[in-house]
């Protein structure tokens, strides 16, 4: 997920930290609370939640301490330093060329082994750590206790037991942060296999002398001897005969294992990690197994038949909310606020009155859907995301994905997306190849996010009828999954299926749910709140001074011709653009009221709905498509969009027209 | 296997190895044919039921009957009079074997040749019994050891001592690798709340990689939780971690069951 920064929504730059003297790299496995560990040394909102991958950008923010300021920045979490995925090289070349001055790495205590791997992996890099052995009360809870000290011992690496969501031990990492960056010592060399060691030591006797691009020796020779296609290729650069010697080193090592190189030294590694998990690692109550509650939980969430019907519930009830609860906090809102102030549109008298008219009505458009409908919707999906129930509708619906030609891991963007593509289309990262970025991407920006559904709702639901409404949004997914078809056979690139960290359970804490929905909702004030009413003024002046007419006749064949609107929606889907829900209010300053019906037939209201709901993405989507994918791309899928809506609006017109 | 030229008509007949060519022969063809029928039906009932056979095969129930006590009497099946048979481990090899180089002509035929799918399938029944192991594991490395045949079945591993398919190539020669030993299954074949070891991990490097880096080592103990349905992921439980792992990347993850 992304903090405010990532959003692209206010189109603020993040902030800048300035005048730090040192900086400080958080690394670690996916989902060991890195973010929580992060927030708690710079009291910063990054947003965290309980699935693998929310972080895509690293996040920068600024601990203060004695007179000390550091700069600490977030990297996002990976298993490797292979070069699987973006995140990978990103992270490993942060920590082995940007040179930060020390390398936090947030452990999660309860898989001790699979973390120590990524552990040595850092290791191998040479750069000062501490070890913020995290989550240690999860830990215990599964009858397992730690001996930090004894960990401490055998890597030479200050160990500090916290737990991050709650605070704890991270007065004692900050401490040992301040020492460490002070005295800078290394951690203990950590040795493989002997028939490793001679191999490696070999290659770092050649190296002496070469350039290897900043990365150290020991960490550049383990790297050749597991043939990595970058290492590789920079040393060639330098020296052509070193990869050559370490082709044979490997192929020698591939000999005596009877597997592949990098897959022997991944064994080693892993190999250490049990037997350093093994010394540290103490069963407090052996034999006694309980029934864990994220046990007790899947065996529901990951039935067979309850567990589709709960993702259904859990999905549906994160819409209906949006559906039925919001439009009766939207119309009670809207009573109490005329209550105060009549907020019928006038075009015609000063222009001053006009203009606060104008302004007046986007206020009230603004606080009647951010409130009922964003806030609510924010909250119930922190709550979701937190508790980490996210990664079980992954794991339900991967197959139905395939035929998407995406996996379960899509599941988690698109459900964003029914909040607000932005942050969606970011998080579409969390998938492995190009190819499957791009066309998530391309599906997220077709689901009716919040903005669309106030569309849907306030034309459909309010004046037709609520099964039209409905109708829509299955009409919406239909063409999801037939875009997505589409989309699959047309864009090149490879597939790649699922695999994924099915993390435990844990009970959502209100905090971090607030901070998250308020640092969600924070940026949608911020840009939402002037938007409507500086646009909204704007609207009503330009009508008022007749500059709209040009406009929707030149637009009038489309609007007119095709889709069997009236005139006015040229103007409308102009508009729209900025932000879809401005398509309503504008209906509405035009035509001097709320009450649709009186100015469109039912036909009408649905096709407006469903072209508006698909025509193109919003402008802050395109921006953040272009910011991701490329200008290209972006233009590709508004194109397109553009071209489905038109075609899909004039058919539906005529069809409806049939019976309605 | 030997070729009696006296006959104008070349056949190729099995000579039955162990009574040393002193028991009736029998096609290898047919006998391949009967091991892989009794394979599928086993597979649905625990024993393959002459009647079954025999409506599978065409033929009439007699000569099943007398097909299946040769059979038995070579040790490849256990055949119960008016029950029916089941195979023997030398019967169970050569049934997988003979099904491995089936699914492997189908992916070829379908994927590279372009045929149908039921063209690949009666075209795969007739080359399955002529084709060497050299040409079977060539087909599967050119094939990029495909995990599923064109109707979704899966196809089983190599029975060489490989534990990814990066060290199988023509350069260091089949015959130089042993035979594995174990007896290794598919991850996908376990039940819930079974354990086995990592024995061999089958396909494309980049995924072994991955699997690798999340603890799927040789020799890990993990212990499969749950499968999804409609050949959804499978999770298991891997160095106290859940990891949930897409069928087609499972179906290719082999262990050795712990005795």
């Amino acid at each position: 997920m992304v903090g405010c920064e990532n959003c692209g929504r206010c189109g603020s730059t993040p902030k800048q930290i300035k005048n730090f003297r040192q900086v400080v790299a958080l690394a670690g496995n996916s989902n060991v609370g890195k973010s929580a560990v992060f927030n708690q040394l710079t009291g910063m909102d990054q947003i965290i939640g309980n699935w693998p991958g929310k972080t895509v950008e690293r996040a920068e923010g600024l601990l203060q301490y004695k007179g000390l300021r550091i700069k600490i920045i977030d990297l996002p979490g990976i298993y490797s330093f292979s070069t699987y995925s973006m995140e990978e090289i990103v992270s490993r070349d942060f920590i082995a060329l940007e040179n930060p001055d020390i390398v936090v790495n947030v452990i999660d205590a309860s898989a001790l082994e699979r973390n120590m791997f990524f552990t040595l992996q850092l290791i191998e890099l040479g750069v000062p750590m501490v070890i913020a052995l995290n989550q240690v009360d999860l830990m215990e809870k599964k009858g397992l206790s730690v001996n930090a000290k004894k960990l401490e011992e055998i890597l030479g690496v200050p160990v500090v037991t916290t737990v991050a969501v709650k605070g704890k031990g991270i007065r004692e990492l900050t401490e040992k942060i301040i020492d460490k960056i002070e005295d800078k010592k290394l951690p203990n060399k950590i040795k493989y296999g002997q028939e490793i060691e001679q191999r490696i030591d070999k290659l770092i006797s050649v190296l002496g002398n070469v350039n290897t691009g900043g990365y150290p020796a020991r960490w550049t020779a383990i790297k050749l001897i597991e043939k990595d296609a970058e290492i590789t290729k920079l040393v060639e650069k330098a020296d052509p005969n070193i990869p050559i010697l370490a082709g044979s080193l490997a192929d020698e090592i591939e000999k005596i294992h009877g597997e592949q190189s990098s897959i022997v030294i991944t064994g080693e590694r892993y190999h250490v990690a049990d037997m350093i998990a093994h010394q540290v690692i103490k069963d407090v109550m052996p034999g006694v197994k309980k029934r864990t509650l994220t046990e007790t939980l899947d065996s529901i969430a990951l039935h067979p038949v309850l567990g589709y019907l709960t993702a259904f519930m859990v999905i549906a009830g994160l819409l209906a909310w949006t559906f039925t609860i919001g439009t009766q906090i939207s119309g009670f809102i809207q009573n109490f606020l005329t209550m105060i102030e009549q907020y019928e549109p006038v075009i015609s008298g000063p222009v001053e009155s006009i203009i606060w008219n104008g302004a007046f009505t986007g206020f009230i458009a603004g606080v009647t859907l951010i409130i009922p409908y964003v806030l609510p919707f924010y909250l119930i999906l922190a709550f979701i995301e937190d508790s980490g129930y996210l990664t079980r509708i992954s794991f339900m619906l991967d197959s139905g994905m395939h035929k998407l030609g995406l996996h379960g891991k899509a599941v988690i963007p698109l459900v964003l997306g029914y909040g607000c593509s932005v942050p969606a289309v970011y998080s579409c990262r969390i998938m492995e190849t190009p190819k499957q970025k791009t066309l998530l991407a391309y599906l997220v920006t077709l689901i009716p996010c919040t903005a669309r559904t106030v569309v849907i709702l306030g034309l459909v639901a309010a004046f037709v009828n609520i099964w039209w409404a409905l109708a829509l949004y299955a009409f919406d997914i239909l063409l999801i999954v037939v875009a997505g078809r589409i989309a699959f056979k047309v864009i090149p690139g490879e597939y790649v299926g699922l695999v994924m960290e099915m993390a435990d359970y844990h009970v959502p804490s209100l905090k971090v749910i607030f901070k998250q929905t308020w640092a969600r909702t924070k940026s949608l004030i911020l840009i939402v709140f002037p938007a409507y009413i500086v646009g909204s003024a704007a609207v009503q002046a330009l009508y008022a001074l007749g500059v709209l007419t040009p406009i929707n006749n030149a637009l009038m064949p489309i609007t007119v011709g095709w889709l069997g609107l009236p005139a006015v929606a040229g103007i409308l889907l102009i508009f729209g653009i900025v932000r879809k829900e401005m398509t309503i209010l504008t209906l509405a300053i035009i035509f001097h009221t709320t009450n649709f019906s009186s100015i469109m037939t039912p036909v009408q209201l649905i096709v407006l709905a469903l072209v508006s709901t698909i025509y193109i993405p919003c402008l802050a989507s395109i921006l953040t498509l272009a910011s991701e994918f490329g200008w290209r791309k972006a233009t590709t899928v508004t194109i397109m969009e553009i071209g489905t809506a038109i075609l899909l609006g004039g058919i539906i017109f005529r069809l409806l027209s049939l019976f309605m | 296997m030997y070729i009696s030229l006296g006959n104008p008509n070349i056949t190729i007949v099995n000579r039955c190895p162990r009574t040393n060519g002193n028991c009736e022969y029998m096609p290898s063809e047919k006998m391949e044919e009967y091991l892989k029928t009794i394979y599928d039906i086993a597979c649905k009932d625990s024993v393959a039921r002459t009647t079954a056979v025999a409506k599978c095969l065409n033929l009439s129930p007699a000569s099943v009957t007398e097909a299946m006590q040769k059979m038995a009497e070579k040790g490849l099946v256990i055949y119960e009079p008016y029950k029916g048979a089941t195979l023997t481990k030398e019967g169970l090899e050569i049934a997988t074997k003979i099904k491995r180089k089936h699914r492997l002509l189908e992916v070829f035929l379908t994927n590279i040749l372009h045929l149908d799918k039921k063209m690949a399938h009666s075209e795969a029944c007739k080359m399955e019994h002529d084709i060497s192991g050299e040409t079977e594991n060539a087909l599967c490395r050119m094939l990029n050891a495909p995990a599923r045949c064109p109707h979704g079945s899966p196809i089983s591993p190599c029975t060489m001592a490989v534990s990814t398919c990066d060290e199988c190539d023509v350069d260091t020669g089949i015959l130089e690798h042993k035979a594995r030993e174990a007896n290794i299954v598919s991850i996908t074949d376990l039940e819930p709340c079974e354990m086995g070891a990592i024995a061999f991990l089958r396909g494309d490097q980049k995924v072994v990689q991955r699997l690798s880096d999340l603890g799927l080592t040789l020799h890990t103990k993990v212990e499969l939780l749950r499968k999804a349905p409609l050949n959804g992921p499978i999770e298991v439980c891997v160095r106290r971690t859940n990891l949930a792992i897409a069928r087609e990347i499972a179906d290719n993850i082999f262990v050795s069951i712990e005795g």
